[in-house]
């Protein structure tokens, strides 16, 4: 027995690697759903955007890269879904140039979905180096940073840009964040420009806003690939993210199981030492 | 629809690269590395040229008439001096512009930090203290900085609320190490949908 | 003198007058601010200049002396990139048109090489947790308590194993109802409570820590006390 406990507490981790593949591979073939409990922060964030009249304008962050792409896409798409079918004008930026195309896709998936048309409906504005400076600037004449759209097309060419000159015209800014934008987005537009902001992040920076929510600083968190979850579940459309919460949540039945099993071993080889 | 499906191919073996080095590192997977690397570094130039100097500095010089076209120049030539840094006798230079940049991050920054986070954070943490989640807030708060502040010996009460804060960051490292999990997961969930998915097609 | 002063000069004014402009947002400040925040921004994309320029150094000296595969591999596909960059701008109008050879290169090799990197993590980290992760300590356990709580607590399967010991205890203890104790959802609740609370406070203590000494450091920087990116 205890033979079969120091075995188990050294399983080569080539195994854990296999264990971890099947088990992420497997409840997606089989096309497993669970149900999703929706969380007040995601409730708040949702609500934020549900409760926007037709024409308003919400200001969407791509602060992210292909790195967190399945964690941060589907809250983007399910975004975009909501404010689209809210007839809720959309524009796009970003602070991580490498991940822009990513908003660029999603823009045109949905927006073909809901028979949108660019500078009409949306735009996509693209990026400029130097955050922090971008979102004060912001705050006085958007125009100074971004005098042309992604492709180069000065935004005083699309309708409904050209009554847009700061935040005042945004009426929710919704960042995208797998960094540190997030916290400027906050400190910077929300503090000083009084920013409405709802953060969608990574589950690796989620924890870090809570102190943001609780002081109100923030109207809304979705969290990780769960939180994306949370959104589809209230939009009432399942995307990618209500997909891969089978695989996650066996994924982490089976860390845990990895921790017990991993823990029993040591106290019983240290029992024996 | 063939450069499609050759793209999914060589998104495939990539990925396929990448894995690879779960098993050891090997030939494939440096090679997967290096490509990354380099199309990335490529990816910056035109980003950098498209996003920067061509809209911000160009078209803006072209369009723009009187003195505030020649003002321009004053920020052309402050990022061509940063890359004086590129020639070891010039590279002085570069501390100009970089003066610049870090007067502005520095002065950006101080306001920030005060109005953007200490003034609401410690607001949102003057709570009456009628209920046990805020007292547990305020106490939770106040021995988390307690127990990094080391100008004074951990002696006496001093002591007691240094381990009382050990306690709440525990908690809270042990709540980010779980999103943390939670997050890479995700990833893995993210590749493999693509190998079944778009390469596989296993699943819809 | 113009090495060492002109530099803390500058960071001086300019430190200086984004806090002025911060109060008295007026002209001539506030004009001069937003100048400068445009400058700022133009000038950081020059930085990124910077290091592709030791890259590619690095990478050409390993060439020049001896052949290496990886290295021209290196060189090749940034150059590559480089050509398809500048060729869709000019077939396409932008660079970015979705079905540019350059959105090709994203979709099919950036999006798949930087997405599995970070993949890898996932094993990576449910090999670290069975191996390193032990109640070694009290404070060791109290933080693999609190992540196996918000691990199950996040997840739909939390909620299944909850209605699991709910007809556990049910069984054992019939006066309880199950279906009353089933929709407590406790991991749930309990991983909330974690987020909300404890948690929540010690970030808190951590980050009002670790903004003083940003601005602490900021204000040494604009003063000239803190001169290290000058020397070096």
């Amino acid at each position: 027995m205890k033979n079969l406990w120091s075995k188990l507490a050294t399983i080569d981790r080539r195994i854990i690697y296999l264990l971890v593949f099947i088990v992420v591979a497997l409840p997606m073939i089989f096309r497993m759903i669970m149900p999703i409990r929706v969380s007040r922060e995601v409730q708040m964030a949702f609500s934020e955007i549900d409760n926007l009249k037709p024409g308003s304008i919400v200001m969407i962050s791509i602060d992210y890269d292909a790195a967190s792409e399945p964690e941060l896409q589907p809250m983007l798409i399910a975004i975009l879904r909501h404010c689209f079918s809210k007839n809720i004008k959309v524009i796009l930026l970003g602070h991580w140039a490498l991940g822009l195309p990513l908003g660029e896709m999603a823009l045109n998936q949905v927006a073909k979905e809901y028979n949108k048309k660019y500078g009409e409906d949306y735009v996509n504005l693209g990026y400029r180096p130097g955050y922090t400076a971008l979102m004060v600037g912001i705050g006085k004449e958007i125009r100074d940073f971004f005098p042309t759209d992604y492709r180069g097309i000065p935004i005083d060419s699309f309708p409904f840009m050209r009554k847009v000159r700061n935040y005042q015209q945004i009426d929710v800014l919704v960042g995208l964040e797998a960094g540190a934008t997030g916290d400027a987005w906050v400190q910077f537009a929300g503090a000083r420009f009084n920013q409405k902001i709802i953060l969608g992040t990574t589950g690796v920076i989620a924890p870090d806003m809570f102190p943001y929510l609780q002081a109100k600083q923030i109207a809304g968190l979705i969290s990780g690939l769960q939180g994306a979850a949370e959104y589809e579940t209230l939009l009432k459309k399942a995307g990618s993210a209500i997909l891969g919460m089978p695989a996650q949540s066996f994924v982490h039945l089976l860390i845990i199981i990895f921790i017990i099993i991993g823990n029993i071993g040591y106290f019983i080889l240290r029992k024996r030492r | 629809m063939i450069l499609n499906i050759i793209g999914t191919w060589l998104a495939a073996t990539l990925t396929l690269a990448i894995f690879s080095f779960l098993y050891k590192d090997n030939p494939f997977y440096k090679l997967a590395e290096h490509i990354y690397v380099g199309v990335s570094a490529g990816f910056w130039v035109i980003y950098v040229w498209a996003f920067d100097i061509k809209p911000m500095l160009i078209d803006r010089f072209l369009t723009t008439t009187g003195i505030e076209k020649w003002i321009l120049l004053i920020p052309a030539i402050l990022g061509v001096l940063m890359l004086t840094r590129w020639f070891p006798k010039t590279a002085w230079i570069s501390r100009i512009p970089l003066s610049f940049t870090i007067g502005i991050g520095a002065g950006l920054g101080v306001t920030a930090s005060i109005q953007g986070f200490l003034i609401p954070q410690i607001g949102a943490t003057l709570l009456p203290l009628t209920t046990i989640n805020n007292i547990l807030l305020v106490i939770g708060v106040i021995s988390t900085i307690i127990y990094f502040y080391f100008s004074k010996e951990f002696k006496g009460t001093w002591k007691f609320f240094s381990r009382l804060g050990i306690i709440f960051i525990m908690i809270a490292f042990g709540a980010s190490f779980g999103y943390t999990v939670m997050a890479r997961i995700s990833l893995l969930i993210g590749r493999i949908y693509f190998l079944l998915h778009n390469f596989l097609n296993i699943i819809p | 003198m113009i090495r060492t002063q002109l530099p803390l000069i500058i960071t001086f004014f300019t430190g200086m007058l984004l806090i002025v402009t911060f109060f008295i947002p007026h002209k001539p400040f506030g004009d001069l601010e937003q100048r400068f925040l445009i400058w700022y921004s133009i000038i950081s994309g020059f930085t990124v200049l910077l290091g592709l320029d030791s890259l590619v150094k690095y990478h050409l000296t390993k060439l020049k002396k001896e052949f290496n595969i990886h290295s021209f591999i290196l060189l090749f596909s940034l150059f590559l990139t480089l050509i398809l960059g500048f060729y869709s701008w000019f077939k396409f109008k932008t660079p970015f048109a979705l079905n540019s050879p350059f959105m090709y290169l994203y979709t099919y090799v950036i999006i798949p090489l930087q997405a599995t990197m970070f993949a890898l993590l996932a094993f990576f980290i449910a090999s670290a947790a069975y191996r390193a992760f032990r109640a070694r300590t009290f404070e060791a356990t109290l933080l693999l308590i609190a992540a196996t709580i918000v691990m199950l607590g996040r997840v739909p399967i939390g909620s299944y194993i909850w209605k699991g010991i709910a007809s556990f205890i049910s069984t054992i203890f019939p006066k309880i109802p199950y279906e009353e104790l089933a929709k407590k959802e406790i991991f749930a609740l309990i991983s909330d409570w974690i987020m909300n609370i404890p948690q929540n406070a010690a970030k808190r203590g951590i980050f009002i820590g670790t903004a003083l000494g940003g601005i602490a450091m900021s204000i040494r920087i604009i003063l000239g006390i803190e001169r290290t990116y000058i020397t070096k």
